[in-house]
């Protein structure tokens, strides 16, 4: 990577920080989502844990939704700030800078992880005195989980705004949507063997419910599967590269039918 | 002169739709001209084909000497535009926005080259508004001040004294007038003010149905039109009367 191409990822980086930075609510409102989750299901496992203790051991309830949340905050911070250039209407001005494709990705991703972090960090440090739960013990397999699912999280975000670039503003609820389509097949909540025969398949070609199994066997049988988080991250590599191919056979397709003028409201 | 950029047979179609037909023309160093032409004429697609934001179903586009559509990166660091329907980032500052560009182009001296822009378009009492809070003619300035951050060589420019007061607009045009000659600059400009078309340009080209119609100095058009204004030029090809 030339010292231009990282000029111009830091001129974008800048850009979306200027944004941020111009609105304390959009600040806390990133803090606040992860927050609520956390209370809701705090008090949830509190519940469980009461009745049924093997449900909530080693604090995986909570533990689990914090991570999970880590995704679904990647994907959609990275997304706004892309729709953030179609509301704005700016797609024009970038591109006629000498600015590339994938420059335009590696800020997204950029910002992606400062919004992702300043998200799930309260929360995490919340759950420790208010529920007893530190995801901090897990030690360093966390951040192998976290930036897993970061990387799914950016996979997705590539399908999405390649389908924005693409479709424009009319697709914008994608956003919201796609990532819950893996949900139920992550296994974030249950074990993988929970699901019917024919969904364990699909689940299986998901990196996200390697992932969760990996977190699980931490948790509860207290040993990290290397072969879990191994091949959550293969699989994440297929969907990115996946992603990226959708984003850019998108972004030509954009200058073939003339809709980067046309991108805002 | 030499050839900054050069058309050969540029042709887009949408579809069934020829919304540029076979256009040929080039743009000499140092010199303005205006791309004319009604609405759906084809101005902002062949802008557009010329910014790199479209490309073209055929033919070839050469900026500083290069093809154009195989690489158009070396090229854009030495262009820019400035159009009314592109926008800045609404909610940053005049300042944050000519900083963002500043680096996006790489400038060796950012900083000097925003408050430059600052002072030269008379945006200083303004740099830590956010554009979203400006006037119109305001914003339209913040637009300008973007497309020269880079001291272009090649500049595109769509209406660009659209919204602007007169005072204003001719102060713009003024500044058009010295940066050509001070820059050696080309500048292409859409326009639907022929006064400022004949008071700018050295050379119109007119468009019609996608096709190139026209081209010529403005007094040469007048002559072969036999009229006063360019105007009525406009109108007379608009019409389908030849000169």
């Amino acid at each position: 990577m030339s010292l231009d191409s990282l000029n111009r990822v830091h001129a974008l980086l800048l850009r979306y920080l200027y944004v941020l930075r111009s609105s304390w609510p959009r600040i806390i409102e990133i803090a606040y989502w992860p927050t609520m989750q956390l209370v809701i299901w705090g008090f949830v496992s509190l519940h469980f844990g009461a009745n049924q203790p093997e449900l909530t051991a080693s604090g995986i309830l909570i533990s689990v939704v914090l991570v999970w949340d880590s995704l679904f905050r990647s994907h959609v911070s990275y997304t706004l700030s892309f729709l953030e250039e179609m509301w704005s209407r700016n797609l024009g001005n970038l591109f006629v800078a000498p600015l590339r494709p994938w420059e335009l990705i590696l800020a997204l991703a950029s910002i992606s992880l400062i919004r992702t972090f300043i998200g799930m960090i309260p929360a995490a440090l919340l759950a420790i005195p208010f529920f007893g739960v530190s995801v901090f013990d897990m030690g360093l397999p966390l951040l192998a989980f976290f930036f897993n699912l970061v990387f799914t999280g950016w996979a997705i975000s590539q399908v999405v705004t390649g389908i924005l670039i693409r479709f424009g503003l009319g697709a914008e609820s994608l956003t919201w949507v796609l990532p819950f389509l893996i949900a139920p097949v992550s296994c974030i909540y249950y074990p993988l063997s929970v699901l019917p025969d024919w969904l364990q398949v699909i689940a299986q070609l998901i990196p996200t419910s390697y992932v969760f199994e990996g977190m699980r066997f931490l948790l509860l049988e207290g040993h990290l599967r290397l072969d879990l988080l191994f091949t959550a991250f293969c699989l994440n590599c297929i969907y990115f590269l996946f992603g990226l191919c959708v984003f850019l056979l998108s972004f030509r397709s954009a200058r073939k039918n003339g809709l980067l003028l046309q991108s805002g409201e | 002169m030499s050839e900054v950029l050069r058309t050969v047979s540029l042709t887009k179609k949408f579809g069934s739709i020829e919304a540029v037909n076979n256009l040929s023309f080039s743009l000499s160093n140092s010199s303005i001209t205006a791309l004319l032409g009604g609405n759906g004429a084809g101005k902002t697609t062949t802008i557009s084909m010329l910014l790199g934001l479209l490309l073209p179903s055929s033919g070839k586009i050469e900026i500083f000497g290069e093809d154009f559509v195989k690489n158009r990166y070396p090229a854009l660091g030495k262009m820019n535009f400035s159009s009314p329907y592109v926008d800045l980032p609404q909610r940053l500052t005049v300042k944050e926005n000519l900083s963002v560009y500043a680096k996006l182009y790489g400038l060796a001296d950012q900083k000097g080259a925003v408050l430059k822009m600052l002072e030269t378009f008379k945006l200083a009492e303004f740099a830590n508004r956010r554009v979203r809070n400006l006037s119109a003619g305001q914003k339209t300035r913040v637009s300008l001040a973007k497309a020269f951050i880079n001291d272009p060589k090649l500049l595109l420019l769509d209406e660009p004294t659209a919204s602007l007061d007169p005072e204003t607009a001719r102060w713009v045009r003024d500044f058009l007038m010295v940066y050509k000659k001070k820059s050696n600059a080309t500048i292409l400009l859409a326009s639907h003010d022929m006064k400022e078309v004949e008071q700018l340009c050295e050379r119109v080209i007119l468009l019609k149905n996608g096709k190139l119609v026209e081209e010529g100095s403005p007094n040469a058009l007048l002559d072969k039109y036999d009229r006063k204004t360019l105007e009525d030029v406009f109108l007379d090809i608009s019409k389908g009367n030849s000169g």
